[in-house]
Formats: C-alpha cells, sequence, structure tokens
C-alpha cells in the first residue's frame, strides 16, 4: 500500500466554489426534515420502516446524478454470489489493526479502541474475513491528495488498518479518534467525526460499506449523508457505545459497535427455512 | 446449533466517499491473473453517471468462479503472488472512469447455467453499494435460459451481458442512471 504523496500546500485551499456551495445549511435542513416527515407519515400508515440509507437523497448533492432511477431487480442469489472471497492470516498482518504504530513517532489526538462484533442477519458470527477501516487524523485530514483542506497532516498516521474477524466474529482497532471535517455540499458543511468500515461477509451479496460514527455528535443533524437513512432506529445502528469496560486504565478509551450484515442466502438457512 | 434464530436488522450501509483511495486500492489489486497467465483476459469499461459523464471515484469489485466452473476458497488476495487464483478483485477507476481488470472467462458453475461474473459499485455520491452480473456473451442457449435475464425486457437485458472485443478482452460498461442504466439487483434478506 502506498499512500499518495500528501501536498503540504494550504493556499486557496478554502476557496470553495460559490456555486457548488450556494446552498445554505437551514436549505439542506429544510429538505432533510421534509424528506423525513413524509416517511414517518408514511409508517403511520402502514408502509414498511427502511432499514438502509435511500441512494436517491437530493440533500446529498453529489447523489443526484449518480443513483439509478430504475428499482432495484429483485433476483435470487446463484452460484458465485453464495459464496463470499475467502481472507486470512496471509493477507493481513495481526499489527495492522493497529493505526497508532505504523510510523516512527506516536500519532497526535485521543487514542481509542473500537470493538465489536460482525454478524449476520441470523446472529451468527462471520468468521475469518475482512474488515478494513481508513479515517481522518485528529486534526480532521485525510491523508489523500483530494482532502486539501487546511488542516495538518499528521506525519505519524496515516489512517488505515485491516483486521480478519476472529471465531466469534470480533474484531477490534486501537486508532486515535478522527474529527469532523468540512466539505462542499452546500455552505459551511460539516460531516461528523467517522470512520469507514469495509465489510464481507459469508456470501459476496453481504458486501458492503459504511461508516461508524460517534455517540453524541452534535453535527448528526446537518449531514445529510448520516440523514440519507430515514428512520432513526436505523441511524442509531451506526452508532457506536462508549464502552468502560473497553477503556483502558491510562491508556486509550473504548467504544463497542457490532455490525449486522444482511441475511446469509447459503445452504445452512434451509434448516431454518421452514417456516 | 444454538446461536438465536432471531432475526437481526442488516447495519445500514453508506457511501465509499472520496478519500478511500489511499486506503482500499493496492498492488495488483485488479489482477486476478498475471497478463502473461494463459486464457488471461481484459475485463474493461467505463462508469458513467446521469449525464453520460465519467464518474473519476468509484471503485469496483469483482468475484467469480475459475474457467472450469469452480469457486474457489484461497485467501492471498491482498498479497497476489501471481500463481493463487482467489476470484476476487478490486479497481479504482481512473480519472475518466475508466477500469481494468486482468482476469479469466468463468466457467459455468453448473452445466447449461450461463457464467457471469458479480460486480459490486461504490462511489462518492452513491449512499450505498450496487450489484449487478456481467454476462459471457457466448453461450446463447444458456443466456436464453437464465432465470435473470429471463424476467427482463430486452433493452435491459442487455445491459447485463458483456461485448466480446475482436481480441478477446469483455467490455462492460457501467451507467448508474439514465435511460440506458445498469439493471442493479437486490437480493432477499438484503
Amino acid at each position: 500500500m502506498t499512500p499518495e504523496a500528501p501536498e503540504e500546500s494550504f493556499e486557496n485551499s478554502h476557496t470553495l466554489d460559490p456555486a457548488a456551495t450556494a446552498d445554505s445549511q437551514d436549505t439542506i435542513n429544510q429538505e432533510i426534515s421534509d424528506i423525513h416527515a413524509a416517511y414517518r407519515k408514511g409508517v403511520e400508515a402502514g408502509e414498511a420502516e427502511e432499514t438502509q440509507p435511500r441512494i436517491d437523497f437530493a440533500p446529498y448533492r453529489s447523489s443526484l446524478l449518480r443513483h439509478p432511477t430504475k428499482d432495484l431487480h429483485h433476483t435470487d442469489p446463484e452460484t458465485i454470489e453464495l459464496w463470499s472471497p475467502a481472507f486470512g492470516q496471509r493477507d493481513v498482518h495481526i499489527l495492522e489493526s493497529d493505526l497508532t504504530i505504523q510510523h516512527n513517532g506516536e500519532p497526535l489526538g485521543e487514542r481509542i479502541v473500537v470493538r465489536g462484533r460482525v454478524l449476520d442477519g441470523d446472529g451468527r458470527p462471520v468468521r475469518n474475513q475482512l474488515v478494513e477501516i481508513w479515517q481522518a487524523n485528529a486534526a480532521g485530514r485525510y491523508i489523500h491528495k483530494r482532502d486539501q483542506h487546511p488542516a495538518p497532516i499528521d506525519p505519524n498516521f496515516t489512517g488505515v488498518g485491516r483486521a480478519i474477524t476472529g471465531d466469534d466474529g470480533s474484531y477490534q482497532f486501537t486508532t486515535i479518534k478522527p474529527a469532523p471535517y468540512p466539505w462542499k455540499n452546500h455552505h459551511n458543511a460539516w460531516r461528523p467525526a467517522h470512520i469507514h468500515f469495509s465489510l464481507f461477509g459469508t456470501d459476496f451479496t453481504q458486501r458492503m460499506i459504511t461508516q461508524m460514527y460517534f455517540p453524541g455528535d452534535p453535527l448528526f443533524s446537518l449531514d445529510p449523508i448520516y440523514q440519507s437513512i430515514t428512520d432513526q432506529k436505523a441511524r442509531d445502528r451506526l452508532v457506536a457505545t462508549y464502552d468502560h469496560n473497553v477503556t483502558s486504565h491510562e491508556w486509550a478509551t473504548g467504544y463497542t459497535w457490532d455490525i449486522v450484515l444482511s441475511g446469509s442466502n447459503r445452504t445452512w438457512m434451509e434448516d431454518e427455512d421452514a417456516h | 446449533m444454538t446461536e438465536s434464530t432471531a432475526k437481526l436488522v442488516a447495519t445500514p450501509g453508506q457511501t465509499i466517499g472520496p478519500f478511500y483511495g489511499y486506503a482500499l486500492p493496492y498492488e495488483k489489486d485488479n489482477q486476478l491473473v498475471h497478463r502473461a497467465h494463459p486464457g488471461s483476459i481484459r475485463l474493461h469499461g467505463v462508469v458513467t453517471d446521469g449525464n453520460g459523464d465519467p464518474i473519476p471515484d468509484s471503485m469496483l469489485e469483482i468475484w467469480q468462479a475459475d474457467e472450469n466452473g469452480r469457486i474457489v476458497q484461497e485467501t492471498g488476495s491482498l498479497v497476489r503472488d501471481d500463481h493463487t487464483f482467489t476470484g476476487w478483485g478490486r479497481v479504482a477507476v481512473d480519472n475518466v472512469g475508466h477500469y481494468t481488470f486482468t482476469t479469466v472467462n468463468p466457467g459455468a458453475t453448473e452445466d447449461g447455467k450461463a457464467p457471469f461474473i458479480s460486480l459490486v459499485i461504490f462511489a462518492r455520491g452513491l449512499l450505498n453499494r450496487l450489484f449487478t452480473r456481467v454476462y459471457l456473451p457466448e453461450d446463447t442457449e444458456a443466456l436464453a435460459n437464465d432465470p435473470l435475464l429471463a424476467s427482463l425486457p430486452e433493452e435491459r437485458r442487455r445491459t447485463l451481458v458483456a461485448e466480446r472485443e475482436p481480441n478477446g478482452d469483455l467490455r462492460f460498461d457501467i451507467r448508474l442512471q439514465g435511460g440506458d442504466e445498469t439493471v442493479f439487483l437486490s437480493f432477499p434478506g438484503v
């Protein structure tokens, strides 16, 4: 893995394209509020609760031209789709789950441990599977050439980690708590602090990428990506729990976050499918 | 099994965002086989948006059987030794939305089944991943009998069948939105 060389020039980097940032936060809030109100009305009228983000969600401006307009086509998974690629210790060194030891010095920021389990929709642990994470540093800066906002790069923090789940589906990362960062969806847009997670299940149809958030973030209600999930219970599933049992004495605070993949359609469903 | 059979609700997905480029791609990620491997082909195409413009920040993954239709469970995708076929690959599109995998034609996993490659699409601006299939164009009888393809009108069906180029490569463009948008799939329980 070779991180692209970060460019340290911040000259004019905060000068935003006015056309891209014309909308105010109030405008975005109103759009989100209208969509959510219509959703709640639908649920009260007996429509199904939503558990996943809308892919057609206009307050997230980048989604306008990037979402299919036709319904997803329902089909039964076949052959290859009922299996997932295999990963193991050959692919991932055990030290890759510690994002604080990848350089010569200690990264700046609040050291945290994030741990949890990867489960399928039937509660089975997803064993020996790949979990990948990436995140901004404690100043809200990504090691990516397209992230040019004027916050410092930390030479001791890349923000990339990998792990292989244990027999009980467990994973654990040691990292630094990321900070919020600004983006150009609208004027004065800030993302809540988050860690990106990439996950595999036992079936390729369970493949997913998501974001884990931290409890109590004041930016939640303002963020069109988080709010693209219209249901509060579903949104809550992306928020880790502060866990004092994971916190360690004079070392790191701890968070717990379990991830549930969609149901497996593999043969082991059959004995449970009698109903 | 003593584990609970109560259904758990799936965790929501979120967009891959703009900054995965330093995190997820890795050396030889798009080379399921070495270019010199007998029977190697290029699977390539362009990812476009609702205006027909290329999307420069999309990431694709493929998952497929080997040439004999065997589904492999070999580890080692992330370390690519040029000998182990793992069946899985990943690629970040380039600045003009173009992607390339070096792979082999998958065989039929069962006699009479139309061979296809499973493909998943992530992108900035795409709030959840999309699944589709890349069918090989040759076995027209198997294609005609394929349950998914048979359930689609012709103008939709053809978005799932790759084009075989004269040199043996496969061309498969992905249109996220528009009149000719690619058919994207949902599965039970997803």
